[in-house]
């Protein structure tokens, strides 16, 4: 006993050196965020005057945060919807054209960001959706399907067709077997669909860099960059401290609350990926 | 398959479900039905696919071979133009050689260390939970949220490491960690290492898992030493695992921007200047939006091209 614990310890260290590496980066901008700085809001001792500097920064932290919320909540609901009902069709139907949309979909995989955004910034020009939340979460939500798309269509092909038959046999059109058989039994895949498409909406910072002119529309991650770049001579490192500490909370959290689903979703990603 | 459904074509001829054959009496009809019912499902991805996805792909095709100021003017074609230039830019072939150094180097020390970290906590002791999850945590983060995390932490005047370093007397003057070229991107990697580690060790620990336990038995039972165990056994069935790691990490790391953009701002001289930076300048700071489309293609073709051989490469490997 003594020998085997002894045997485990050097395994301990090298993982606790590792773990703290890993942790004193949040914890040292968590103290930092409410910690002095000379010349900013927070002279001296602990306090929140860093984040009163970000409350009243330009458009304000709320207008920000509201904007991260409505791109964030828009990306998820259009992200689930267009997956719910793609998934269903690719998993349980068969139709024309299937298997090239399907491939297509995922083909959104292979071009990279940049080569998307450039035409999609003129395209939006065109459609008024330029500078625009919406035009913003569209574009997000593209971005999500490839995953959400062929995580739904697993999540449907798992349900046993016995189930959504006898809905079918007791008279429910398949709209009525989608809502009332199915969505039930594909719920883990829409969370773990929602909350990547959440944390991808919440943290995108290219998107938005090119999308977004108008600082009044800006969602967090772009208005705290841009606190940073716009002072003039001073730095206020406080500010975009708590800043970060803003943008993360709610990510860390969400993680720590759905952390079986995010790993469950990554590994069907991983494995037949 | 196509039976069963009780929807407007069967509605006719309604399907009794005790009757011992339950095959419709219109199949044709019912098999439509059904086939219009999965198009309209469909619907809403083929809208999206085809107009956030395949209308930008022709656009930014036509762009390149165009003229296409920010904002409106001549649009005449001027093919090759856009290519001859965006190649001909004294910041391109820099860019390619940066972008193509910075992938191999966060490549090779990010997967040797999230196989490491996979290594440690693959064994159900007690925890293993807490350690997966520590290493894990930075991954939650956004990449332009660690990215300003790491800006207050290498700062000279006010961050920790510079302070610590004075103060344990090992330098005189405070540390730029941002200052020269080769720091710039020895910072901008550890932030990318540290962000992305636990990532790179969930794919590999399921990797892992999946290897039989009955193979690592056989092997300390053939008296195999850890190290044996390790290169014969453990990294040869990982290679799947450790083949979509490599896919995604080198795709990711040749894309690379939000890190460099916020940390670096491709300083100091433009030293850390990467391809995808390269485009946004171009639309957006030069206002060309032709040659930045130009500067698009030529990465997506590398991009394909590079997947393409990845992929034969792979195969090429199975089969011998």
């Amino acid at each position: 006993m003594l020998t085997r614990a002894l045997g485990r310890t050097p395994h301990y260290v090298v993982a606790s050196g590792l773990a703290v590496i890993f942790l004193f980066p949040l914890l040292w901008n968590t103290w930092a965020s409410f910690s002095a700085q000379p010349g900013t809001a927070q002279e001296s001792g602990y306090g929140f005057g860093n984040y009163r500097t970000l409350l009243d920064y330009d458009a304000g932290l709320w207008r920000y945060l509201l904007n991260s919320t409505v791109v964030s909540g828009l990306t998820v609901v259009l992200t689930l919807g267009v997956s719910l009902l793609g998934g269903y069709a690719f998993a349980r139907f068969r139709f024309p054209g299937k298997n090239l949309l399907f491939l297509l979909t995922l083909a959104i995989l292979m071009v990279p960001y940049a080569t998307l955004l450039i035409p999609l910034y003129v395209l939006l020009g065109r459609l008024h959706l330029q500078n625009s939340l919406i035009g913003l979460s569209l574009v997000l939500a593209m971005f999500q399907l490839p995953f959400a798309t062929f995580m739904m269509r697993i999540s449907f092909e798992a349900v046993p067709r016995e189930l959504e038959e006898s809905a079918l046999v007791d008279g429910c059109g398949t709209a009525g077997a989608l809502r009332r058989v199915l969505l039930p039994a594909v719920r883990p895949g829409l969370i773990t669909v929602g909350l990547f498409a959440f944390l991808a909406a919440w943290n995108d910072f290219i998107a938005p860099l090119i999308l977004i002119s108008d600082s009044e529309k800006a969602p967090l991650p772009l208005a705290v960059a841009n606190l940073r770049q716009q002072s003039m001579g001073a730095v206020d490192y406080g500010a975009t401290e708590a800043g970060v500490v803003v943008l993360a909370v709610p990510c860390l959290l969400l993680f720590l609350l759905l952390q079986r689903h995010y790993v469950r979703g990554f590994m069907s990603g991983a494995l037949k990926g | 398959m196509q039976v069963k459904a009780p929807d407007r074509a069967a509605a006719e001829h309604p399907v009794r479900p005790d009757t011992p054959d339950r095959r419709p009496r219109t199949p044709t009809l019912l098999r439509r039905s059904r086939t219009l019912q999965g198009m309209a499902y469909a619907a809403p991805t083929a809208v999206f696919v085809a107009v956030f996805f395949l209308l930008p792909l022709l656009l930014v095709g036509q762009m390149s071979l165009s003229d296409w100021p920010l904002l409106a003017g001549d649009r005449g074609g001027n093919a090759p133009e856009n290519y001859t230039d965006a190649t001909d830019s004294t910041l391109f072939w820099p860019a390619v050689r940066f972008t193509l150094l910075y992938t191999v180097l966060v490549t090779v020390v990010l997967l040797g260390l999230a196989l490491l970290l996979a290594l440690l906590v693959q064994e159900s002791r007690p925890g293993a939970g807490f350690f997966r999850t520590v290493y894990f945590l930075p991954g939650a983060l956004g990449l332009a949220s660690a990215s300003l995390l790491f800006w207050g932490l290498y700062s000279p005047s006010t961050g920790p490491l510079s302070r610590t370093l004075e103060r344990l007397g090992l330098v005189d003057d405070p540390v730029s960690f941002l200052g020269t070229p080769t720091a710039a991107l020895l910072s901008t990697v550890f932030l990318v290492v540290w962000k992305f580690a636990g990532f790179y060790m969930l794919i590999l620990l399921v990797g892992l898992q999946r290897i039989p336990h009955e193979v690592y038995e056989a092997a300390r039972m053939d008296g195999a030493s850890p190290g044996q165990v390790f290169r014969s056994i453990t990294l040869p069935l990982l290679r799947p695992s450790l083949a979509l790691s490599l896919l995604l990490c080198v795709t990711g790391s040749l894309l690379a921007f939000d890190q460099f953009f916020v940390l670096t701002k491709g300083g100091p001289d433009n030293s850390t200047v990467t391809v995808v930076q390269l485009i946004y300048r171009e639309a957006f700071q030069r206002l060309n939006l032709g040659t930045a489309a130009a500067l698009s293609i030529i990465v997506l073709a590398a991009l394909l091209l590079l997947n393409v051989l990845q992929f034969r490469g792979l195969r090429h490997a199975d089969e011998s």
